[in-house]
């Protein structure tokens, strides 16, 4: 019998590896033989630890599961959910990118293939550099990271470039707050990132590739070196990809603890083993990245859904999503709901059916007051913007942005005008310090909600002066982007930013 | 490191350095290993290091200075990360933050007078769909309320 405990970072914070233990324990005493496989999450994560078991080729949900329910689980008599492809959360979903997540053993090469894996890179070495590029640039696909820019385009800019060196790095520190689809992605199915860099560097002529994840995901770390240690022993990785392509190999590096090195300069700054300061651009990293050499810089979202398009093809993946925005978005859904978790589907479904339909409204039972969407940098958006759809174009027509999908939603006890004053504080303590308004202006900007929250209503045209001029003048989207939060705040609920609060008191 | 541990020597440090020395960018790959082998990073590493990659102390310093990971004196035995990010803040994080610092009566980075546990910020660990989140040495916890964290706590013995 083949019981699945997954090892997905959220599964083990609640309980699962207790339950695997209690599973296996439970199973010896009984003389039953079961093999436990420790997948990635299903991505439903009010279920987690949720635990499947195969029986007559099906395999059973449970969950949550408690280490004390070993027993019962292995008796049937838990309460089962079917199958989780039956669970509407999931059936609702179109898993491009994520479809072997939670589905295989994340770090057995062979069930990854018997799942489609290295189907893509296989044809990729076929292809000729020029063809592999042209055929990410059919996709559509655009930077899962935030920026949303041509995946296809950066990689023509580098195809391009003549270097005697070039490289692939793949940006792995998720810093976002909402976010956690690059985690599950690496705790889950590594084997896909590593073969979509392999196609990278196929494409663009590298031969090194780095994948750079925060210190905050240990679990993560664990899985990409042994992932990357096991690709390489098979020939996936190495002195000739699967054999018969050029060189390419992979390695991981640790952050520090760094937020702004999930901008794309500071992160190679931070790589070559410096201060993770922004740098100017130009010179683009596609020309003078790390090291000086072209780079490839790209999420862990963005090379992973590189495989898919390869396997199925450009034109299959392009066929999904809404307007410029191609294909299909894992969306995090986060904070206070009831159905927190992965869904991933196609571009375009309104924000308003992600919170209410799919994450089921909160998890207090409170009517929702703000979403946040798109990190720390992104803007709130009050139930009154909820018919937009869910595409780069629309929320930048909302004065929003998606950045990494992260969905953080809020009930009606939130006080925007903390959560303004924490976007400013948080501005303040992660600034790398290279440009003026970002920080000193954070700084300011934290003095200055505290003058709002005192009474002195003369503060606001300050404030909104000051996210002016961070816009403005700000390098990278710390400082550029802290007043999306900000503003959305005070302009949406103005009430929480009002004089009466001080006659309140 | 305990507080009460040797010092690490001279040689030991080097070694580190060395069997690292020939990754490219190997600054915080060496950091990183420093701080895993002594829970912080030595002073002495800091000519050692600029030494070594032929840059200056200063810049050595700088790196080490501005990343938040890296420690020049060792924390407590236990080092418990709470999540102050906005999705944790919505289902309560800062609530059962403050509370546990008010508890210990310590402010963000203090350690407890026994030296048991020293409590760090952290600003989103990927469990936003589980909060509120923490990490205890390494190992991540999610759904937390006061009793769960009050028997962390008290298995670390704050």
């Amino acid at each position: 019998m083949k019981i699945y405990v997954p090892r997905d970072a959220a599964a083990r914070a609640l309980g699962a590896d207790d339950v695997a233990r209690a599973i296996a324990d439970e199973a010896a005493r009984r003389g039953l033989t079961v093999e436990i496989v420790r997948n990635g999450s299903r991505g439903m994560i009010w279920l987690e630890p949720l635990v499947e078991i195969e029986r007559d080729g099906r395999r059973l949900a449970y969950g949550p599961v408690d280490a004390t329910d070993a027993a019962a689980l292995l008796d049937g008599a838990l309460p089962c959910h079917g199958t989780v492809e039956d669970i509407p959360f999931f059936a609702r979903q179109t898993r491009l990118t994520f479809a072997r997540v939670g589905l295989i053993d994340p770090l057995d090469l062979a069930d990854y293939e018997a799942h489609g894996g290295l189907k893509g890179l296989r044809r990729a070495l076929s292809m000729t550099p020029a063809d592999v590029v042209a055929e990410v640039t059919a996709s559509g696909l655009r930077g899962r990271g935030g920026a949303g820019f041509p995946t296809g385009i950066k990689w023509e800019t580098v195809r391009k470039a003549a270097a005697d060196r070039k490289y692939i790095v793949c940006n792995a520190d998720e810093g976002d707050s909402g976010t956690f689809a690059d985690r599950m992605l690496m705790e889950g199915d590594p084997f896909t990132l590593i073969e979509g860099m392999a196609i990278a560097g196929i494409g663009v002529s590298a031969a090194k590739g780095f994948v750079y994840i925060r210190s905050e995901y240990p679990d993560a770390i664990e899985v990409m070196e042994a992932a990357v240690r096991i690709a390489r022993g098979a020939g996936v990785l190495g002195a000739s990809v699967l054999g018969s392509g050029p060189a390419f190999d992979i390695e991981v590096r640790v952050g520090a603890g760094a937020y702004v090195c999930g901008e794309e300069t500071s992160l190679l700054n931070s790589l070559e083993g410096k201060r993770g300061i922004v740098r100017a651009k130009p010179p683009l990293p596609a020309l003078e990245g790390l090291f000086g050499k072209p780079t490839v810089v790209n999420n862990v979202l963005s090379l992973a859904t590189v495989p898919v398009i390869f396997e199925k093809g450009a034109a299959h993946y392009a066929g999904f999503g809404l307007g410029r925005s191609k294909g299909t978005m894992p969306i995090q859904i986060a904070g206070n709901v009831k159905f927190g978790g992965l869904f991933e589907t196609a571009f375009g479904m309104p924000l308003g059916d992600l919170v209410n339909d799919i994450a089921g409204g909160t998890a207090s039972g409170r009517p929702v007051k703000a979403v946040q969407v798109g990190g720390p940098l992104g803007a709130y958006m009050a139930p009154a913007k909820f018919a937009t759809p869910f595409g780069y174009e629309e929320f930048d027509g909302q004065g929003g942005l998606i950045g990494h999908a992260g969905i953080v939603v809020f009930d009606d006890s939130a006080d925007m005008l903390k959560l303004a004053r924490f976007a400013m504080e948080f501005c303040a303590v992660e600034s790398c310090g290279k440009c003026t308004p970002c920080r000193i202006g954070s700084t300011r900007g934290v003095e200055t909600i505290d003058r709002i929250a005192r009474g002195d209503s003369s503060a606001i045209p300050i404030l909104t002066d000051l996210c002016e001029t961070m816009k403005d003048g700000s390098l990278c989207a710390l400082g550029g982007f802290t007043p999306f939060p900000v503003m959305s705040a005070l302009t949406q609920f103005p009430e929480d930013f009002a004089c009466q609060k001080e006659a309140a008191e | 490191m305990r507080q009460d541990q040797p010092q690490p020597s001279v040689e030991d440090l080097k070694r580190i350095i060395d069997s690292h020395i020939h990754l490219e960018g190997p600054l915080l790959p060496i950091l990183h290993a420093m701080q895993s082998a002594y829970g912080h990073v030595p002073q002495d590493a800091v000519p050692l290091l600029a030494e070594a990659l032929n840059i200056g102390r200063a810049e050595v310093h700088g790196v080490m200075t501005f990343y938040h990971d890296f420690r020049e004196v060792p924390a407590g035995r236990h080092v418990v990360k709470i999540c102050r990010a906005e999705a944790c803040q919505a289902v309560g994080g800062e609530a059962l933050a403050e509370a546990t610092l008010k508890k210990l009566g310590l402010e963000w980075h203090g350690t407890t007078a026994n030296g048991a546990v020293t409590i760090e910020p952290v600003y989103c660990l990927g469990l936003c769909a589980c909060g509120p989140a923490a990490m205890v040495d390494g190992r991540v916890v999610g759904r937390l309320d006061g009793a769960r964290m009050d028997r962390i706590l008290a298995e670390a013995g704050a």
